[in-house]
């Protein structure tokens, strides 16, 4: 165990770099984009080593640190990392330099100031990092509420399209989930026995009534449930997706909808035991609708951001199955696929994005044979999508094996229906990338001279590292499974399920 | 013949008003000394010294829990806290009603009287210096408000009332643009705050007739102990509430709120928005938990509903709102609902929580309409939403200190508007009222709806032709916005040490 404050510090340090990026004058764009690159490895380094301090055979909870804020209510600056926060911690660090240098020039044509899209960015960082890494229930709950704020001023001043409409649903939606949630949090407070702990509360998990812990179980997951998104209130994340910047979207789907699942993994499952288990059958059907439904909704898209969003719900599917299977193997599953699908959803959103700032539209039906023009970039993209699609030796395979393998275990039809997801999520990715990078060529686009362009110096940095991670990680999960593993089977006992003992289709006997 | 006697006073509980009251006289006969050209400085002086003053007499006396003067007044934890609340408010408030560069002449007419579209009319508006009667009326009304959050029995309670009712009523009418507008509102507010004194009134007379005196005490104990009807106390309750909850403006009695919102002179709006809130709060905190406590099982369920229906009414109809003023109006008839769900805790924790949220709620209100004062063309304020399309373009600070004081209204974390709703929520989950809860949180909802859509406008609308300059802000109007930023700010970041007051003073006497 480390006594160095890596949480705190890792929290603070984007919101201080933010304040400094904000005050550097418009015309000054370029070093705001320096400032805010730096920065944002700044926080990459210090995640790196908080990475190693941390230890795999240790406590549950790492890195604790506790400082008094309002005494009178119990709430405490309570910061702590399990191996689920801490994979979701290297993720923000890791995407945030990526998406930063991928948003080079999105904002050059704005008429908004350049760098106050940049502090935008370091200030949802702050938010990010500071929902995963709080262990206190307010603390928690500040977070999860104020991390709306830049990102709606990101979709709102800087998307393009329906951008205002887009930016107050997403808000609003986003709002009404947290303010149900609010409402769990002060019921949780007044049972608990007034304290925000989180140790605390799941310490006295078990001693709650019944309905009660069923009630306050629904409000927070009604708040995490629209913020994931889950069906039925997934409708915001299309409409976000497609009007925010394509880096900023990238974020929006690849860490901030994961404070969803990861709330309920952390808040619903530890703190409502009982109410989980209740509530299972329903969060998985749920969930299946979500994989089905998204596809094909996803399937007959012609906006290519709206597109992306769309196979995110269907993922976020496949999470939400594997959270509430309540087996280890899917539990991981789960959060190994939290982690994978950053990686890959937010390649694909910045290589639509590149595909999208070259033609100047998003919709699917303006490319045709794109590849002819640009076969790298091509290349790029037909890698994310057969990374988004899970083939096997890309990272989300891993995960999507596991979740499966692990449903299969306790709940067949489930399992057996998300697998029909697989085959709707090779539909919409191949079809989408025949449409635009194959085939004919669309005589529009050899007017463009941008069109013509390959990738920049640039534009290969910001692809290289995810197009490394998602081969490493599908090939050789075990650095990230191995954190999130006892992280997992904690949060599985407190739930109260133990893994079913192995069954036929363990041994390799059922025929397939 | 028996030798009268007289009873004790205690000068040093009751100095906070005194200096007020005393203050607030020497102002009208300032108004008759001095030359025209010296009135407003000296005034403004004089009253801000009398706030000032009377507020470290209210620090000297924070130890203080007695009832004097016959049992007329009570000073304890809350009398001090909210005089307090009232005396650094309404300074505040002060310093709005003393900006004189923003428009010539101030925001308030030199002579009321004149009809309006007359000729000497005309010459007036062209920039003669407002009246400098609004500072002694401003103070009678602070004075009135010290003593009404102390009254300790129905008939002082009634004076208060009256003392700072009728300063607001003659304000409320003193705009020196819109000035039909402003005269209508004063008419509104003058007789339907009449109705409600008469109300009170009838109610006092009720329960004296059911207790045999008017002291709070002397209620309590024959709520215990009934000789008579409980038809009387019943009624007496009903009418008496009735009269308190116009001055907070609760449905269905909130009805004259918009139109006096919009009509007055906004820094008087921005004065009554945060000191009559805390006065009429004060009162009925401690009317309900002083002197019927013993029925408090029959109030709440009643005074609950319409606590549920002030949050609606104020939310929904704060989204139909084109014209800030009168939408802020709405949004401080919903804040009143989630007043009065703190309020019907009924436990320490809902007293503290409800006097903590006046606080936060006041300085918020006080920076909104010290904004809304700033944004200006040549008609005087330009408070239609649609004129502040874009605005965040061209003064963007000016944006971004709304958008945080909306954010609050709003309840966003690390904000007072958060802290001080999830105090009164956990103090009424606390004290059995989930429901009341449940419903302030679907509100809350609701009304975050108009707020972001003024966000909206400000940010991500193109400015029109119609986007009107934003004044630099005088000295005394900075003074009020930073002081309401910075506040509403500390007390969402942190909160603790006004938290840590308001329950070393909830403690009534009786």
């Amino acid at each position: 165990m480390s006594d160095f404050p890596f949480l705190s510090i890792l929290t603070l340090l984007p919101l201080v770099g933010a304040a400094v990026v904000a005050f550097i004058p418009r015309t000054r764009a370029e070093l705001a984009k320096l400032v805010a690159l730096g920065w944002s490895l700044v926080v990459l380094v210090l995640s790196i080593f908080m990475w190693v301090a941390f230890s795999i055979d240790g406590d549950r909870f790492q890195f604790h640190e506790s400082y008094p804020w309002i005494p009178a209510w119990g709430v405490n600056f309570t910061f702590a990392a399990d191996g689920i926060a801490l994979v979701m911690l290297m993720l923000i660090a890791v995407l945030f330099p990526i998406v930063i240098l991928a948003s080079w020039h999105d904002v050059d044509q704005s008429t908004r100031s350049a760098p106050a899209y940049f502090a935008l960015l370091l200030t949802f960082e702050f938010t990010m990092i500071g929902v995963f890494a709080a262990a206190d229930v307010f603390l928690f709950y500040v977070f999860f509420e104020v991390m709306l704020i830049p990102m709606y001023f990101i979709i709102g001043s800087f998307g393009s399209g329906q951008k205002q409409y887009a930016a107050v649903k997403f808000f609003l939606y986003s709002l009404v989930g947290g303010l149900f949630m609010l409402a769990a949090v002060i019921g949780l407070w007044v049972v608990g026995g007034q304290t925000f702990d989180f140790a605390e509360l799941a310490a006295n998990a078990a001693s709650l009534d019944t309905n009660t812990a069923r009630w306050l179980f629904l409000g927070f997951f009604v708040a995490f449930a629209i913020k994931a998104p889950f069906f039925p209130f997934h409708t915001w994340l299309p409409d976000s997706g497609g009007a925010a910047p394509a880096g900023a979207a990238a974020l929006l789907v690849g860490v901030m909808d994961k404070v969803g699942t990861f709330g309920i993994l952390r808040y619903c499952l530890s703190l409502f035991p009982e109410a989980s288990r209740w509530f299972a059958p329903a969060a998985l059907i749920l969930a299946v609708i979500g994989i089905i439904y998204a596809a094909l909704l996803a399937v007959g898209q012609n906006d290519l951001k709206r597109l992306v969003s769309y196979t995110s719900i269907a993922h976020f599917g496949f999470i939400g199955i594997g959270i509430f299977a309540f087996t280890t193997q899917a539990g991981t599953g789960a959060v190994l696929y939290m982690v994978n699908h950053g990686l890959a959803t937010g390649l694909l959103f910045i290589v639509v994005g590149m595909f999208v700032a070259r033609r100047g539209s998003a919709l699917v039906s303006d490319f045709g044979g794109a590849g002819k023009l640009v076969p790298v970039l091509a290349g790029v993209l037909f890698f994310a999508g057969l990374a988004s699609l899970a083939l096997p030796g890309t990272a989300p395979f891993v995960s999507e094996f596991l979740v499966l393998i692990g449903t299969f275990s306790t709940n067949k039809p489930i399992a057996v229906i998300a697998t029909l997801g697989i085959i709707l999520a090779a539909a919409y990715v191949l079809w989408m990338i025949q449409r635009t990078t194959q085939g004919t060529l669309n005589p529009a686009l050899t007017e463009m001279p941008a069109m013509s362009k390959d990738l920049t110096l640039r534009e290969k940095v910001v692809v290289a590292p995810l197009i490394a991670m998602l081969l490493v990680f599908g090939f050789y999960p075990k650095p990230i499974t191995d954190v999130i593993n006892p992280a997992v089977e904690a949060t599985m006992a407190d739930v109260g399920k133990t893994d079913p003992a192995p069954t036929a289709v363990a041994d390799g006997k059922v025929g397939g | 013949m028996e030798q009268l006697e007289l009873p004790s006073i205690d000068y040093g509980a009751l100095l906070p008003m005194l200096i007020l009251f005393g203050a607030a006289c020497t102002g009208v006969l300032v108004e008759v000394l001095f030359p025209r050209r010296l009135r407003n400085g000296v005034q403004l002086g004089l009253s801000l010294l009398a706030v000032v003053a009377a507020l470290i007499a209210v620090v000297m006396e924070r130890g203080t829990r007695t009832i004097t003067i016959g049992g007329a007044v009570a000073v304890d934890g809350p009398t001090l806290f909210l005089q307090g609340a009232i005396l650094v408010l309404g300074g505040v408030s002060l310093l709005l009603i003393g900006e004189r560069t923003i428009e010539k002449g101030g925001a308030f007419v030199s002579q009321a009287a004149v009809t309006v579209g007359s000729k000497k009319d005309m010459e007036q508006a062209g920039g003669r210096p407002g009246s400098t009667e609004v500072y002694p009326l401003t103070t009678f009304a602070l004075g009135g408000m010290t003593l009404f959050v102390a009254a300790n029995d129905l008939l002082t309670m009634f004076v208060a009332l009256e003392v700072f009712s009728l300063p607001l009523y003659l304000l409320c009418a003193l705009a020196r643009r819109r000035r039909l507008l402003s005269q209508e509102a004063a008419l509104k507010y003058f007789l339907l705050g009449s109705y409600a004194s008469a109300f009170f009134l009838f109610g006092v007379a009720f329960l004296y007739g059911f207790a045999g005196g008017i002291q709070l005490e002397d209620v309590h104990t024959a709520v215990a102990n009934p000789t008579q009807s409980q038809v009387l106390l019943y009624a007496g309750l009903g009418l008496v509430s009735i009269g308190l909850l116009f001055k907070a403006a609760l449905a269905p009695f909130h009805v004259w709120t918009p139109d006096v919102y919009q009509g007055a002179p906004t820094p008087v709006t921005a004065f009554m928005a945060a000191c009559t809130k805390v006065a009429a709060f004060g009162a009925l905190l401690r009317v309900l938990y002083v002197a019927f406590e013993g029925v408090r099982w029959d109030f709440q369920p009643v005074l609950g509903v319409i606590a549920v229906l002030t949050m609606f009414v104020g939310a929904v109809l704060a989204v139909t709102q084109t014209d800030l003023k009168r939408l802020l109006a709405y949004s401080s008839i919903a804040n009143a609902g989630y007043l009065m769900v703190g309020v019907l805790a009924l436990n320490d924790e809902g007293l503290s929580s409800t006097m903590f949220y006046l606080v936060a709620y006041g300085f918020s209100v006080l920076a909104a309409f010290a904004i809304i004062s700033l944004v200006r063309d040549a008609d005087g304020e330009a408070t239609h939403l649609s004129r502040w399309a874009g605005i965040g373009r061209k003064s963007p600070l000016l944006a971004a200190t709304f958008t945080f004081v909306l954010l609050a209204f709003a309840g966003i974390p690390l904000t007072s508007g958060f802290t001080s709703k999830f105090a009164v929520f956990g103090a009424a989950v606390e004290g059995g009222q989930t429901w009341l809860v449940i419903f302030g949180v679907i509100t809350s909802m609701l009304l975050a709806f108009p707020y972001l859509r003024v966000v909206v406008l400000m940010w991500l609308s193109e400015p029109g032709e119609s986007t009107p300059a934003v004044s630099i802000p005088g000295f005394l109007t900075s003074a009020v916005l930073g002081i309401g930023v910075i506040v509403t700010l500390a007390l969402g970041v942190a909160p603790s040490p006004l938290i840590e007051l308001t329950r070393q003073a909830a403690d009534f006497v009786r």
